[in-house]
């Protein structure tokens, strides 16, 4: 992020987020600053430690009187106008920090477009809960709990999509990705590795394995790497571990996604004693 | 609360009645119930047509043409249709085979299946039609209230009926909402 304008240097490094004043630091992104500080914003394609991706929307915030001029990094709307604006949407994980933001979050009418959003999630792919492994470990599954969501509301699109059972200890099942870009980063930047990347566009963007077979059982993936374990949903899985806690048992059947802290417990799943 | 006693419907279209066997799991809070409500077309009175009725409790999805009568028969004489469980909300399990064409489906169950014999593709008069993909009821008929589970806890179903006896909205507390 660029350095903060002069005249700001006096102003206490926090924001203000539901009414709350939260301490940053310069680089910080509001998500940044609000996990720190223990305050939810919805999210499903963020990770802490990845690079920011912004493709889910769920952590879209409102930032009152935004000032336009004094923080647009765009110059065509710096030249258009100077007054400020009565508040705009931005994603809370992309968004840098700074001084003085004024950000609501938890409101009614942030939750209910968020609901919206996963419930076009939910149609989009094929997500039967009761037939996947991951139930009780799903984020997304968590997130629309956290938000209410009880239908899909929309008409369901039921996609046809490839599973790919190659891999001797991976499987990957098209039919649940929700094209997060999370397992895509960490092959990248964490294992090292570029086994993931999306193909296609609109709805028929998928996932697709970097090997000359277009298979998993050709690709780089070990069970370590970090893309083989970060899946929010149930779209990449560990075989022969899916059933070892009992559904009614697990994560977010006991804890609810909102809880901070949660995080790594969700996505670094612990190695048995028997592995 | 007046005399007259509320009048509850259901039916299990695409789905394997575990809703129905859960909602039974009231167990003998089903007596209390009964002080308020009485069961109108049902699988439990086994009364086949219904007649007016307040409260239609709907589990399974659609994958036939019966399943889709019975369910207008039921939203045209009910005054609230509760989708109940996770087949009647998103197509659930049943679902599943919307990844396959009917066609495909058929001939892996009739012909070309494990331990079939004398393989044929059913096709007597009696059978009802099967829709090429199953549908959750939304897709067909307006659904006032949605109660998610596979199935939803005896608990849910209680706290959902008693809300609507009271005359409140109904609403279920966090821990009672699942999918699974």
């Amino acid at each position: 992020m660029r350095a903060e304008p002069k005249r700001d240097t006096a102003i206490p490094n926090t924001i203000t987020i539901d009414g709350q004043e939260i301490p940053f630091s310069i680089g910080q992104t509001i998500m940044d600053a609000a996990l720190a500080a223990g305050v939810y914003i919805p999210h499903l394609c963020h990770r802490p430690g990845l690079t920011p991706h912004g493709s889910c929307k769920l952590c879209t915030v409102s930032i009152e009187g935004r000032n336009v001029a004094s923080h647009t990094a765009d110059r065509r709307i710096q030249a258009s106008s100077s007054v400020e604006i009565d508040s705009r949407s931005v994603s809370a994980c992309t968004m840098p920090a700074m001084a003085g933001q004024q950000i609501r979050n938890n409101t009614p009418a942030l939750n209910e477009v968020r609901k919206t959003i996963t419930q076009m999630l939910f149609i989009e792919g094929n997500h039967l809960c009761p037939s996947c492994e991951k139930t009780g470990d799903c984020t997304l599954q968590a997130v629309a709990y956290h938000l209410g969501m009880l239908d899909g509301h929309f008409p369901q699109l039921s996609p046809r999509r490839e599973v790919d059972a190659s891999h001797g200890s991976v499987v990957l099942d098209r039919d649940r990705c929700i094209l997060c870009e999370l397992c895509v980063r960490a092959s990248r930047e964490v294992d090292g590795k570029n086994v993931f990347a999306i193909s296609g566009r609109g709805i028929d963007a998928h996932l697709i394995v970097n090997s000359a077979s277009g298979k998993l059982a050709d690709s780089d993936l070990e069970t370590g790497d970090m893309a083989a374990h970060i899946c929010p949903v149930g779209a990449i899985l560990i075989k022969e571990h899916g059933y070892e806690v009992p559904i009614g048992r697990r994560t977010f059947d006991l804890h609810r996604v909102s809880e901070i802290g949660l995080e790594p417990v969700i996505l670094a799943k612990v190695r048995h004693t028997d592995e | 609360m007046n005399n007259a006693k509320i009048r509850v419907a259901t039916a299990s279209l695409a789905g394997c009645f575990g809703c129905h066997m859960s909602f039974l799991d009231i167990d003998e809070r089903l007596v209390g119930l009964l002080e308020h409500v009485e069961f109108g077309r049902s699988p439990l009175t086994d009364i086949k047509h219904c007649g007016p009725c307040d409260i239609a409790l709907i589990e399974g999805g659609l994958c036939n043409a019966e399943n889709v009568h019975v369910l207008s028969e039921l939203r045209a004489n009910s005054k609230i249709l509760i989708a109940v469980g996770a087949c009647a909300i998103n197509g659930g399990i049943p679902a599943m085979r919307n990844h396959y064409s009917l066609r495909e489906c058929l001939e892996e169950t009739y012909l070309n299946g494990v331990g079939v014999e004398n393989p044929q593709i059913p096709n007597d008069v009696e059978l009802p039609l099967l829709l090429s993909k199953v549908h959750p009821l939304h897709e067909v008929v307006h659904v006032d209230y949605y109660l998610p589970g596979c199935p939803p806890s005896a608990d849910a179903f209680l706290k959902i009926l008693g809300d609507l006896l009271a005359g409140d909205e109904p609403s279920l507390p966090k821990n009672l909402l699942h999918y699974d």
